[in-house]
Order: structure tokens, then sequence, then C-alpha cells
């Protein structure tokens, strides 16, 4: 369906089960849109989980959770139970989507955005 | 073999990186059949090359058990491409393609909530396809545009007998597009974009 550069790592559900500490489900995660923007307040510190590390690297600018998926070649169910971790003591920030019912102000301004594309 | 995800990260180019500004995000999801140019559309107008997330399916299984005592279940995976538009210094337009297929809906929860609206990208050639899709999105209220992909050995119909036969109401924007063309799939956003602030200004003039 979608090429990519890279494939996916095919590690299967244990190796997903391994990286959040079998805490996949859904009670686990925390509540972020495929477009929250995450940025990292702190730089990691020796002996982080290298999937943490690369989260914290990944949003030294703000980049979304759709896009941390993607750099990182995981789910974004898995990608949500890291952040709750790095959200929980702050070392990450959660930037929230404009809202579902868009405001002619919002409308103008994509609209404005895509003119000048 | 288990991999080391310092082997699979990829950091965002410097030249990718949104401003440290940018504080929200809107979506605009690209839905249609196989082959019909949603991969296509997103390339053409993204500032970034597309990138892939991937959405995971759980199922339990049929009570097989681990050594672990942990239930085995089935995931299926799904991938879905997506683009960027940096609207200004602190909006961003993310837009995601994913397949119409019903099997593919679950992906639909997360992707449709919130999302501005949606494109449906319709090849003449395969009308039915998108039947379906149009059921849904009306169902969930989610406000859609139609983009006829112009293929090239496709007869060309006009949009009323598009209208016609996916039997849509006069207010529905149908317009064709040919995705490769960034002017062109950027005015298929321009619409949906201009069809929602009718709603906007309607409700708001009464
Ligand atoms: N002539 C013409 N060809 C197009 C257009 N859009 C896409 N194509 C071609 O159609 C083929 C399929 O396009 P994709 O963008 O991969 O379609 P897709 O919907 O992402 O396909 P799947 O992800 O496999 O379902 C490619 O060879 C494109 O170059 C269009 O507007 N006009
Ligand atoms: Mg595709």
């Amino acid at each position: 369906m979608s090429t990519s550069d890279r494939d996916w790592d095919e590690g299967g559900p244990e190796r997903l089960y391994v990286i959040t500490g079998g805490r996949a489900d859904s009670t686990e995660q925390a509540d972020l849109d495929l477009v929250t923007l995450i940025v990292s307040r702190e730089e990691p510190k020796a002996g982080i989980q290298p999937e943490l590390a690369a989260i914290l690297r990944v949003c030294r600018s703000p980049v979304s959770v759709a896009e941390i998926s993607a750099h990182l070649t995981l789910p974004t169910s898995v990608i949500s139970v890291l952040l709750a971790d790095l959200l929980a003591d702050g070392r990450v920030e959660a930037r929230t989507p404009a809202s579902s019912r868009p405001d002619i102000a919002l409308i103008e301004a994509v609209i404005d955005g895509l003119q000048n594309l | 073999m288990v991999s080391r995800i310092s082997d699979t990260v990829t950091e965002p180019r410097r030249e990718d990186r949104l401003p440290s500004t940018a504080s929200s995000a809107v979506k605009i999801v690209i839905v249609g059949g196989f082959g019909v140019g949603k991969t296509t559309f997103v390339r053409s107008v993204s500032e970034i090359r597309p990138l892939t997330t991937e959405e995971t399916m759980t199922q339990a299984g049929a009570g097989i058990d681990d050594i672990a005592g942990v239930e085995r279940k089935t995931v299926t995976t799904v991938a879905m491409d997506f683009g960027r538009i940096t609207l200004n210094d602190e909006l961003v337009l993310y837009l995601f393609g994913t397949p119409g297929q019903q099997r593919f809906w679950f992906l639909w929860n997360g992707l449709f909530e919130g999302a501005l609206g949606a494109i449906v990208l319709v090849d003449t050639r395969r009308l039915e396809v998108s039947f379906d899709v149009i059921g849904r999105l009306e169902e969930a209220e989610v406000p859609f545009v139609i983009a006829v992909n112009s293929f090239p050995d496709a007869t060309s119909y006009l949009t009323e007998e598009v209208r016609g036969a996916l039997d849509l109401p006069d207010s529905v924007p149908i317009v064709v597009c040919d995705a490769r063309e960034r002017p062109s799939s950027r005015d298929v956003l321009l619409s949906l974009m201009r069809y929602l602030r009718t709603f906007v200004t309607t409700s708001e003039s009464t």
C-alpha cells in the first residue's frame, strides 16, 4: 500500500511488548492525537531507555506524534505509551491540536497558508 | 532478531524542522481506493518527503498462551503515508493518506477524530470503491469534497455525471485534479477549506 525506503521492524508483538514494558494496553497510553506536537524539554540522560532517548532527540524541535512514529519505526500505540512516561515527569511538552470544530479564524489561517504555497 | 533502536531511528533533517513557535496542528485525510493517487497527492503538496506511520490492530489469539503467560495476540499492521505543510509560524497542516476499503476502517478512529475534513480521491474507472467511503463519512459527519483524479485512459465525465453516479447533494464540491501537480492538489485542499468556511459563516449568520 505504501512504500518507504526503510523496512519496518518486523519484530512482532513480543518486541513491542518489551519496549513498552508490557503496557501496550490503552489505559497506559497518553491521550494524544496523531498531530499533537511534542517538544523535548531536556537532553537524554545516560542510561535512559534507548527508545525514550530517541524520542527526546527527535523532538528537539516540535514534531507530531505521527512523525515520531515514522522516525522510530514504531506504531503510534507504542509511541503513546512511551510519551506517557516522558509527559508524566515533564521531559517533553505536548502542544494539543487545534479544535475539531474549526472557527472562522482557523479556517482563514489555513486558506492563507495554502495560498502562499 | 531484535534490532537496536539506534540503528533504525532517523532524526528530522535540519531543513525539515518546524519552527520552535509551532503550537498547533490540524489534519486533513486523503481517502480513496487502491492506486487512486493518495500517496502522489500527499507527496505533491508536502514540504517533507512523505513519511509512513504504522497503526496496529490487535485481536485476541485463539487461546494460545506463551511461556510468560501472556496471551498471544494477532497484530495486524497497516501503514499510512503522511505529509506536512507549515501554514505559518504557529500552525501546521498534516495530510494523511488512508485506504478506503472497509477492512481498513479500523484506522479511521484516531484519524478522523479532530480532522478538519476529508478529500475523497476518485478514479472514474472505479467509482464503486467510493460508495462505502462516502457513506461512512456522511455517517461520521466528516465534511468532504470529491477530487476526481484524471487518469489519461479514463473517460472524462462531467462533474455532474459523477455527482449523479455517487448520489451526492449539490452542496458537496466536486473538483477535477491531477494529483501529480502541486498547484492542482493545493486547489483541492483550498476547495475543502472554502467548503468548510460556508458552514461556519452559515451557522454564524443564523
Ligand atoms: N495521470 C495521472 N496519474 C496519476 C495521478 N495520480 C497518481 N497517478 C499515478 O497513479 C499511480 C498510483 O498512484 P499512488 O499515489 O501510488 O496511489 P495510492 O492511492 O497511494 O495507491 P495505494 O497506496 O497502493 O493504494 C502512480 O503511478 C501515479 O503516478 C493523476 O492525477 N494523474
Ligand atoms: Mg499509497
